[in-house]
């Protein structure tokens, strides 16, 4: 390591001050509530007590996972067709991404119930019709949804910055050596985007498994997931700190595995772009 | 120019806000009963109550510290709390001091027996009389000597004459398939387990742990009937009709039905919860002769009345329930007479022990 002048020591300052306050502090608070029992002494108790948890944590890499596939699926076809908009128009197509998640995320899940209830903006119109009222919400499904629309940007985002720097020239030599659309889609545009798609994948999948709110919200409150659980935990009160602290020890080790799991995906693919 | 006037007519929306809720209160002419000449004018009385349980003026009402403020001259320092646990550890802990606090029944058992409650002399309190004979001696405060109530609420089954017509007067109603997805039930434990307690029978108090385990039991065959668990959310779900029926506090039926007149109010047969409200004087308290004359003016018909009104829950006053002018008045939700009352059980202070198993009881509820 060489030596930091003054200078850099005081600009990195506000970050180290920040970081340390804020990320670490919190986290060695956590760690002793994990590790300790009620009354502070050591146990590794909290931990052994995690399996009556297991259907919450089940439940929440299922949703997370089936929603991150779903805005995958989305976001996908969505970037690649930006790249091939006019400038103007993808300004326009970013800015409409964009503009949702200028509003608070709690009101943006919450408008979801304006429309989807059983007395929602669709049911009404049905009822004009005759049809319905059909059962949109308290289910797993707008759960799923919820996440889908909250996360979407996040997907859209870097994979789209990864495609626009993409140099298309490659694909017109590919097409030049004889290979079709799908070839050249396969081959040669996905491979270069694939770590636009890894960033969001965990963009996307991080959030989705801790996320509390919008199971209570759209869900009917009835489904727990991990986040809610570990919400509802501390709220009970002082005694439950520990456990709640010890079930998020666990999840941010899962996330944790997760993150190992995919950074080795992007290396891979980096290695596929050098060679 | 364009922005200069976008500035101008910035200034003057904000100017306007303060100008139009900033004053603007009319004193009542107010005919009291109790007697408030004092030397205490210029002192400072602290006091802690719920939020939203107190006439403030709104509604061209009466706002009750403001008219205490002119009539004694003491000035009154007003905050609020979101729950008894919350006013209790405030108490117990942090530093403060107030000089009256309302707390609710169980509360008040659990203060009296930790010493943090003065005793009241209710023979000085020349409104005392007001208080109906059947709100006194309750068993967090046999004697009088803590207390005087302030409310008075229990809890009923809401439900839309519109949606699902005549229901059986019982709790069975959530556990009923013809239902399904149509009721909501308490997201807190106790009012939850409550709910399954009258039902199985058992108390609500019971240091059984069988009994909790039974019930919670109940709670899980529940789940799949239920549209979704609330707290405050019912008020928009029973009037707007996205659900059906839900169980609440009898005041707040009243104004859910304000705005919609097809949900109806019904006492199961098998008995519910009660609460009083009352009002408490803390070990803390620095200014005691001041905290007097509040309760005293509490007390009063016309605040009594404002209170009533503003709030919605029973009044134990029986100077606002005899008041043909009070909005309530003769409700037999409110104040249902010998024959229509239900049976009730309070809420007990319990052990740290039972209460820790049933926390336990509704996690496995919750992810069931």
């Amino acid at each position: 390591m060489n030596k930091k002048s003054l200078g850099q020591n005081l600009l990195r300052a506000p970050y180290v001050l920040w970081a340390a306050l804020f990320v670490i502090v919190p986290l060695v608070i956590m760690g002793y509530y994990a590790l300790t029992d009620a009354n502070g002494v050591f146990s590794l108790s909290n931990f052994s007590d995690l399996g009556r948890y297991k259907k919450a944590f089940f439940l929440s890499l299922v949703y997370a996972f089936i929603s991150t596939i779903i805005t995958l699926l989305i976001a996908y076809p969505l970037a690649y067709f930006m790249t091939k908009c006019k400038p103007g128009a993808q300004r326009m197509i970013m800015i409409l991404t964009m503009l949702p998640m200028w509003t608070n995320f709690l009101i943006r899940t919450y408008s979801w119930i304006t429309i989807l209830s059983n007395t929602g903006i669709i049911n009404t119109l049905l009822g004009k019709i005759g049809i319905g009222p059909l059962p949109l919400i308290n289910r797993p499904g707008t759960v799923i949804l919820g996440m889908v629309y909250d996360f979407l940007p996040y997907m859209i985002l870097p994979i789209y910055n990864v495609m626009s720097k993409i140099d298309f020239s490659l694909t017109e030599a590919a097409e030049d050596l004889g290979a079709n659309k799908l070839r050249v889609i396969s081959k040669v545009i996905f491979p270069l985007s694939l770590p636009g798609v890894i960033s969001g994948i965990t963009m996307v999948f991080v959030p989705s498994v801790s996320t509390f709110y919008i199971s209570q919200k759209l869900g009917g409150n009835k489904t727990m997931l991990i986040g809610d659980m570990i919400e509802y935990l501390f709220n009970l009160g002082p005694d439950y700190y520990n456990v709640a602290s010890a079930i998020s020890m666990v999840l941010m080790a899962i996330i944790l595995v997760s993150l190992f799991i995919m950074n080795r995906f992007s290396d891979d693919a980096d290695g596929g772009v050098v060679i | 120019m364009k922005r200069i006037v976008n500035l101008i007519l910035i200034l003057l929306l904000i100017i306007s806000t303060f100008t139009l809720t900033g004053c603007g209160y009319q004193y009542f002419d107010l005919e009291l009963q109790g007697d408030y000449s004092n030397d205490l004018a210029g002192t400072v009385l602290n006091v802690y109550n719920w939020g939203e349980y107190i006439s403030d003026g709104s509604d061209s009402g009466i706002d009750v510290n403001k008219e205490f403020e002119r009539v004694t001259g003491i000035k009154v320092n007003y905050s609020t709390f979101e729950s008894n646990e919350t006013m209790y550890s405030q108490l117990r802990t942090a530093g403060v001091s107030y000089d009256l606090i309302i707390p609710s029944d169980y509360m008040i058992d659990r203060m009296v027996s930790e010493d943090m409650l003065l005793k009241i002399d209710t023979s000085k309190l020349s409104n005392y009389s007001n208080i109906g004979e059947q709100y006194k001696n309750q068993y967090y405060d046999p004697d009088n000597e803590y207390s005087v109530p302030f409310n008075v609420g229990m809890v009923g089954v809401i439900y839309n004459k519109e949606m699902v017509g005549e229901v059986e007067k019982s709790w069975s109603v959530f556990w009923d398939e013809q239902y399904k997805n149509q009721t909501l039930m308490f997201s807190n434990p106790r009012d939850a387990f409550m709910v399954a307690q009258f039902l199985d029978g058992t108390s609500v108090n019971s240091k059984n742990k069988a009994d909790w385990d039974s019930a919670a039991e109940l709670l899980k065959q529940q789940k799949k009937y239920l549209q979704s668990y609330v707290m405050d959310e019912v008020y928009g779900k029973m009037e707007t009709g996205e659900a059906a029926i839900a169980p609440y506090y009898a005041g707040d039926y009243l104004t859910m039905y304000d705005v919609n007149d097809d949900l109806a109010f019904f006492y199961p047969k098998e008995g519910t919860n009660i609460f009083v409200d009352a009002v408490c004087i803390p070990s803390c308290c620095q200014n005691y002769e001041a905290a007097m004359l509040y309760i005293n003016f509490l007390l009063e018909p016309e605040i009594a009345l404002a209170n009533a009104e503003y709030i919605g829950y029973a009044s134990p006053n029986t100077a606002v329930i005899n008041n043909p002018d009070y909005c309530y008045f003769g409700n037999e939700i409110l104040y249902p007479d010998e024959e229509n009352m239900p049976k009730t059980e309070y809420y007990r202070n319990l052990d740290d022990d039972i209460r820790y198993y049933y926390e336990n009881l509704w996690i496995d509820v919750k992810l069931y």
